[in-house]
């Protein structure tokens, strides 16, 4: 018999989670002179009140769902993929090199080169440290942080040395040419007559990350490679007795993990700011982390979580436009997600499960 | 190059490996008892606050890193009871502390000062000043000859300046850092504590049979990391710098991280590891001297992934190999 329902688990745990941190930021903001009930409001109507807010919550929400995603996959098979910030510091390498050096004739077949492109880079860094886990057994959380530095690393080197244009000042690469810019929910929306902002930055990556999430449903839920996946995730000698091979499980799921972290490139790279800046992650691989485990590594879930952190992302630039609230708070909500749902999670399922087992048994009795 | 610039680089070096060193040494405390922290970034970056932010108040540096050494005790405690008692999973817990700090810091500040997320300038008792040691040329002597320091020392036999620039001079916890080493190897390697404390790490079934609480001796770990990385915090930002910027360990935490790989978890070698990157940060400040003594030009940005780069180098397992605390990262559950 399971200890709780299975609703509980995914949806209830989530939910106290979820209110356990937003108690405490309210209580960070009662702390910093400021009232939560009117931030909150502030947030909801600044980020989704408007089209133009609803524009910056789902562009946001696309970068999430890919690290998201990314984060989920590793998760899978028990791998804990700290490193998609610097894989999609790479992806954005990728995305840069292939809009600048080759002339493409229409944003569709640039998206596709580009999104190859991320892709590859972001799979590439994900690479090493996954064969170092397997063949040496370095632990991949350790790489991967290093990976990240030396990510950041070798993009200032590119930027600063390389790819800045003459005479420019910030380390950024050119602009991207005019064939490579994507359309925008307002040029998709308008073709079909819906009025939507022109200014916000969301754009067709936004229905690449929805499929996105569907093709991990379907890898992890419908193929072998998915069920041998879960099976290594849930134990690595019964998956090896069974003849599943913990490096190709390893590799291939690292390499995806990386890929998917890459691919949000063609979202904020791409689609935004349309060349390379050096902090064009602003931290959305770690975000990646809360998502997947406020989402319980299930794409359904992640596509919810990305929404939820884009309207966190999306609110909280309003509230630092708005009031005394600094932008940082966001990073506090954040950061408590992952500690409740993640590190915390005994915390609030133990007494849970004695809740639902008394319950159980009452009605048995 | 000449001698005295060698030493100038030594000095930098010396002042960029201690906070490393510290909390390098934090870590090595940790991880031996099992207990992962990729957390040392936010302990430190936390105590950095409040060691500026109180000894700005309260004008006794003192006070000051006692603050701060107190709240990376208490986000010890924290990653304690996420990893310990309620047995989660303790990289997420030492990254969620490190994200909590990043942004609560700026709020705090924020809150407490307006100036961005910063805390005003330390002046005097306020801050860690250096100390001259007997013998040596110090700020006193260039003031009572009315020259400058560096004149002074310039005119000095090789020896004395040695003495005086790089051994003298030095805040306080410089040397304390460097006498934690041999006193953390004391206690690791000659005394109970130590043995049952290694013996966690790697096997605490063990340590529970013999009748010694795992959990106690997993929390006094957790706790002599909290108060080490709260000094290296202090330094920071009380010593090393006159104040609180945000963000200001830049990383720090995760080179020292990088570090206790490198020296294979064992404070001597964690003393020569956190001296050696510590003399790429301070190269990286004097690219000029590189490009002087080897004859080409060496990336600044190089230099700066130098210490992960190594560390991927040891982990890859091409220069011995390093192998973690056994029980490192995995929760102690008792049978029933």
């Amino acid at each position: 018999m399971d200890k709780m329902p299975k609703w509980a688990d995914v949806v209830l745990i989530p939910l106290i989670s979820l209110i356990l941190a937003a108690v405490i930021s309210s209580l960070v903001i009662l702390a910093i002179g400021e009232d939560p009930i009117a931030a909150v409001k502030l947030m909801v109507s600044g980020a989704l009140g408007s089209s133009n807010g609803w524009g910056y919550t789902l562009y946001y929400a696309t970068n999430f769902m890919f690290t998201g995603l990314a984060v989920a996959v590793a998760f899978h098979a028990s791998l804990f993929n700290i490193g998609g910030e610097g894989q999609a510091m790479l992806g954005g390498l990728g995305v840069a090199l292939v809009c600048l050096f080759i002339p493409w004739p229409h944003w569709s077949l640039a998206i596709v080169g580009a999104a190859g492109a991320a892709a590859l880079f972001g799979a590439a860094w994900a690479m090493i440290p996954a064969y170092l886990q397997v063949r040496r057994g370095s632990h991949v959380v350790i790489t991967t942080i290093m990976f990240n530095f030396i990510a950041f690393s070798l993009l200032n080197y590119l930027l600063v040395n390389q790819l800045r244009p003459p005479r420019a000042m910030d380390p950024a690469s050119a602009k991207f040419p005019e064939a490579t810019h994507l359309p925008s929910l307002h040029d998709i929306l308008g073709t079909v007559g819906i009025e939507f902002s022109k200014h916000a930055p969301a754009n067709v990556s936004l229905l690449i990350a929805v499929a996105a999430c569907f093709a991990v449903w379907a890898l992890i839920w419908r193929t072998r490679f998915g069920f041998e996946l879960r099976a290594f995730g849930k134990s690595e000698s019964a998956a090896r007795y069974a003849g599943i091979s913990p490096f190709k499980i390893t590799m291939v799921a690292m390499l995806i993990s990386g890929g998917l972290a890459g691919m949000m490139a063609i979202n904020n790279v791409m689609g935004e700011s349309e060349r390379l800046v050096l902090n064009a992650v602003e931290g959305a691989g770690f975000i990646g982390i809360a998502v997947s485990l406020m989402g319980r590594n299930h794409p359904f879930g992640v596509f919810l979580a990305a929404i939820l952190f884009g309207f966190l992302y999306q609110g909280g630039a309003e509230l630092a436009l708005w009031t005394d609230i600094p932008r940082e708070l966001i990073i506090v909500i954040q950061a408590l997600v992952i500690m409740f749902t993640g590190a915390l999670d005994n915390m609030v399922r133990m007494p849970l499960e004695r809740i639902f087992l008394a319950l159980n048994t009452k009605k048995e009795g | 190059m000449d001698f005295l610039t060698l030493l100038q680089v030594l000095d930098t070096t010396i002042r960029f490996a201690t906070p490393l060193l510290l909390a390098c040494l934090a870590g090595l405390y940790s991880e031996r008892a099992g207990i992962f922290d990729i957390g040392l970034e936010g302990k430190m970056l936390a105590a950095a606050f409040f060691s500026a932010a109180v000894a700005y108040t309260s004008g006794n540096v003192w006070i000051g890193l006692l603050a701060g050494v107190a709240v990376s005790v208490l986000l010890s405690i924290l990653h304690g009871l996420a990893s310990i008692t309620f047995r989660g999973n303790q990289l997420i817990s030492g990254l969620a502390i490190t994200m909590l700090v990043g942004g609560m810091t700026v709020l705090v500040a924020q809150d407490w000062f307006k100036q961005g997320g910063r805390t005003p300038q330390l002046e005097g008792a306020a801050r860690f000043e250096p100390i001259t040691l007997p013998f040596a040329i110090g700020p006193a002597d260039a003031e009572a000859k009315g020259e400058q320091l560096s004149k002074l020392i310039a005119e000095a036999s090789p020896l004395q300046q040695i003495y005086s620039e790089l051994i003298s001079g030095h805040p306080i916890l410089v040397y304390l850092a460097l006498a934690l080493v041999p006193l953390t190897w004391w206690v690791l390697f000659r005394t109970r504590f130590g043995l049952r404390l290694r013996a966690v790490g790697e096997n605490p079934a063990s340590v529970d049979t013999a009748g010694v609480s795992v959990v106690s001796l997993r929390y006094s770990a957790v706790l002599i990391c909290g108060v080490l990385c709260g000094l290296a915090g202090a330094y920071l930002a009380t010593a090393m710098q006159a104040g609180f910027v945000k963000d200001m360990t830049t990383g720090r935490g995760y080179i020292a991280l990088a570090a206790l790989i490198f020296a294979k978890w064992r404070p001597w070698y964690a003393l020569w590891t956190t001296l050696l990157f510590g003399l790429f940060q301070a190269l990286e400040l004097r690219t000029d001297v590189i490009e002087n003594v080897i004859g080409m030009a060496v990336q600044s940005q190089l230099l700066g992934a130098l210490p992960y780069i190594l560390t991927v180098v040891i982990l890859a397992g091409f220069v011995g190999k390093a192998i973690p605390p056994r029980a490192g990262g995995q929760p102690y559950v008792k049978e029933r």
